[in-house]
């Protein structure tokens, strides 16, 4: 589905990815975890077609399409979707506005009609109840005086309702208490599926506790430095990030 | 001058206003309260009263009616009884023409005409009182509501045409009225509407402004309100048509008294519209709140002048001023001037500029939800411009401005 091949890329003059390789099959669950700085972020940013980055060197294949080449909306629309770290908020827009203007543009992007509106509203809070959210935010305006771990629940809602095949979760633990984070693992899981993919980008190893990963891969100074299965999450927990970049620099 | 309109004071009024307008014609930038604002264009069209017409385009003009409202009619400046809906009036509303009230109980009028602005204010004023041709008379009793509120319908439709009306609004102690004006026009006409305000104890007006007229149009419209204490006056001003289209809302608060200015302003290709409110806090315990929303594209170009002035006695007085603006060309100008000027010590006053683009994170995270940027950018427009609009409480006219203002709901 997606196939990373020696990702380099510079933020202004400064080399953040340095010869990233990822391959992600059809189902599968990756973590890419990392110290602060190891270029996590921008390979999400990457991803989703933020500018403000210069692909020097590599390549991004999503679905044999050459995913560099899509507009930000287009990559959307053919199912890649980022959960952002910072959510951002939409003063006047409503949540419920964004969610049926996003899935309309999914559906006219695949030659499908419109939703009517009143199948859209069962559906979508069919979605909510997953994510024990309350209906008053359908009218909220989009992430607007949302608590932290409202605004990570919501980025989930729009995950579900988008149904993408690749998602990236960008962070998705980081200011979450423990019942927030149980609450936004228990709606990723729900959307786990044989077509659906996910590359979550984490500093912790606990999201990992309610989300198991297939595979855990390490990011440090801009590569993988080393893969594994869950096991190399707990190893990096106990062990820390420091004695494996000591180790990947003396090889 | 219109002959029907006669009796001695007012013809003297009217005369003094002539000429104060033919010796210094229309306002020039070298007056402070007008140097954002150049109208020497006007100085080269001839506009002209017009007889009163009646074949119209009624599409247009009903298609502004507001369902279940009480609505006059004014065609090129001219009371249009035809198209007007004004049966089965409260009792406690008077609601009539300037030009009937002239003609037969012209000591009605005289208590108020030129007493909530003078015409040596600036000579859009003396222009008006020279030149108009008729207008509206709203007046409630003590303690009335009214079941439903007054839509004045202002329809502006032959070529250089001057469409000048005064009008005058007094809502009685404890009275509540609502009133919409709703400017159209699809020609280069010139308006000059001029309301005058009474607002006695504790009576409240809420006052609406929908001016959509041609993007060929000059408008003036000014609203002077003289406010006595307790009293409410609520007034929201969208402001989205005419090439050149100025507005001046004022109010004198006496103790204790409230207002509300709201403001929406949406400019395109060359218009130019320009907003100029002063709140006077003559006297203690006031509370002014202030909100202007702009959105400029284009060559377009905005002006704000909002003033607070807080006479010395008016102690404790409260007053909010904002003006926040979205430019979304590089060609686009904005000149907003807030000005306070306070002469008592024991008060609250704050004021708050912002001159903005649309915000690139918030692009891309709408992008990221799969809208094309074009659709990104519009509606992140909307929904600035959306917060105006929430806080009219009148459904139908909500409705309307969404329309007007091209925002999909």
């Amino acid at each position: 589905m997606l196939s990373i091949k020696n990702l380099t890329a510079n933020v202004g003059d400064k080399q953040i990815l340095k010869g990233l390789n990822l391959e992600v099959k059809a189902g599968e669950v990756h973590a890419i975890m990392g110290p602060n700085g190891a270029g996590k972020s921008t390979l999400s940013h990457i991803l989703s077609g933020k500018s403000g980055y210069t692909v020097t060197e590599g390549s991004i294949t999503y679905n044999g399409q050459d995913l560099l080449a899509l507009a930000p909306e287009t990559r959307a629309r053919e199912g890649v979707f980022l959960a952002f770290q910072y959510p951002i908020e939409i003063p006047g827009v409503s949540n419920i506005y964004l969610l049926k203007a996003a899935l309309n543009a999914i559906r006219k992007h695949k030659g499908q009609t419109e939703i009517d509106a009143m199948d859209f509203l069962v559906w979508v809070k069919e979605k909510m109840r997953l994510l024990d959210m309350n209906e008053k935010f359908l009218y909220r305006a989009v992430n607007e005086g949302f608590s932290g771990g409202e605004k990570k629940r919501n980025e989930i809602l729009q995950m579900a309702v988008m149904e993408p095949q690749l998602c990236i979760l960008d962070e998705t633990d980081s200011g979450l208490d423990i019942d927030a984070l149980k609450i936004v693992a228990n709606g990723v899981n729900a959307l786990r599926s044989e077509q659906r993919s996910f590359v979550m980008i984490t500093h912790y190893q606990r999201l990992l506790d309610y989300i198991k990963p297939d595979f855990v891969h390490v990011l440090a100074d801009g590569k993988i430095i080393k893969s594994g299965d869950a096991d190399l999450a707990l190893e990096l927990e106990a062990k820390g990030y420091n004695d494996l970049e000591t180790q990947a620099a003396s090889v | 001058m219109n002959t029907k309109l006669k009796s001695d004071s007012l013809n003297n009024f009217r005369q003094n206003a002539l000429e104060l307008f033919s010796e210094n014609g229309f306002p020039k930038t070298n007056e402070e309260e007008w140097r954002y604002t150049n109208l020497s264009a006007l100085e080269k069209k001839s506009f002209k009263t017009q007889p009163h017409i009646e074949t119209i385009n009624e599409t247009l003009l009903t298609s502004h009616m507001l369902d279940d409202a009480w609505i006059m009619v004014f065609i090129d400046g001219h009371f249009s009884k035809k198209y007007s809906r004004l049966t089965q009036i409260d009792e406690a509303l008077e609601l009539t023409s300037i030009s009937q009230l002239i003609e037969e109980n012209p000591d009605k009028i005289t208590p108020y005409l030129g007493k909530a602005v003078c015409n040596k204010t600036h000579n859009f004023i003396s222009y008006n009182s020279a030149y108009f041709t008729d207008g509206f008379f709203i007046k409630l009793a003590p303690q009335a509501s009214t079941r439903k509120p007054i839509q004045i319908l202002h329809y502006a439709l032959g070529s250089e045409t001057r469409a000048a009306t005064r009008n005058l609004i007094i809502g009685a102690e404890f009275s509540t009225l609502e009133i919409i004006e709703t400017f159209i026009g699809e020609s280069n006409s010139l308006t000059a509407a001029v309301n005058e305000v009474f607002l006695a104890k504790n009576a409240t007006l809420t006052l609406y402004k929908l001016q959509t007229e041609s993007q060929t149009a000059y408008h003036f419209g000014g609203t002077y309100c003289k406010q006595q204490p307790h009293s409410i006056f609520n007034h929201h001003n969208f402001a989205f048509g005419g090439l050149i289209a100025r507005n001046d809302i004022h109010t004198d608060l006496e103790t204790a008294a409230e207002c509300s200015l709201n403001g929406l302003y949406l400019g395109e290709k060359r218009q130019h519209i320009d907003n100029h409110t002063r709140i006077n806090h003559n006297q203690p315990y006031g509370i002014s709140r202030e909100f202007y929303k702009g959105i400029l594209n284009d060559r377009a170009r905005g002006v704000f002048q909002g003033r607070v002035f807080v006479a010395k006695d008016a102690q404790k007085t409260d007053s909010a001023m904002n003006n926040r603006n979205l430019l979304l060309s590089n060609k686009a100008e904005i000149d907003t001037k807030p000005q306070l000027e306070i002469y008592a010590d024991d008060v609250k006053c704050a004021h708050g500029v912002t001159i903005g683009q649309l915000d690139e994170k918030s692009i891309f995270y709408l992008q990221s939800r799969g809208l094309d940027i074009n659709a990104a950018k519009a509606l992140l427009t909307a929904a600035f411009a959306n917060e105006m609009i929430e806080k009219v409480p009148l459904e139908p006219l909500k409705k309307q401005l969404y329309v007007h203002a091209n925002i999909i709901t």
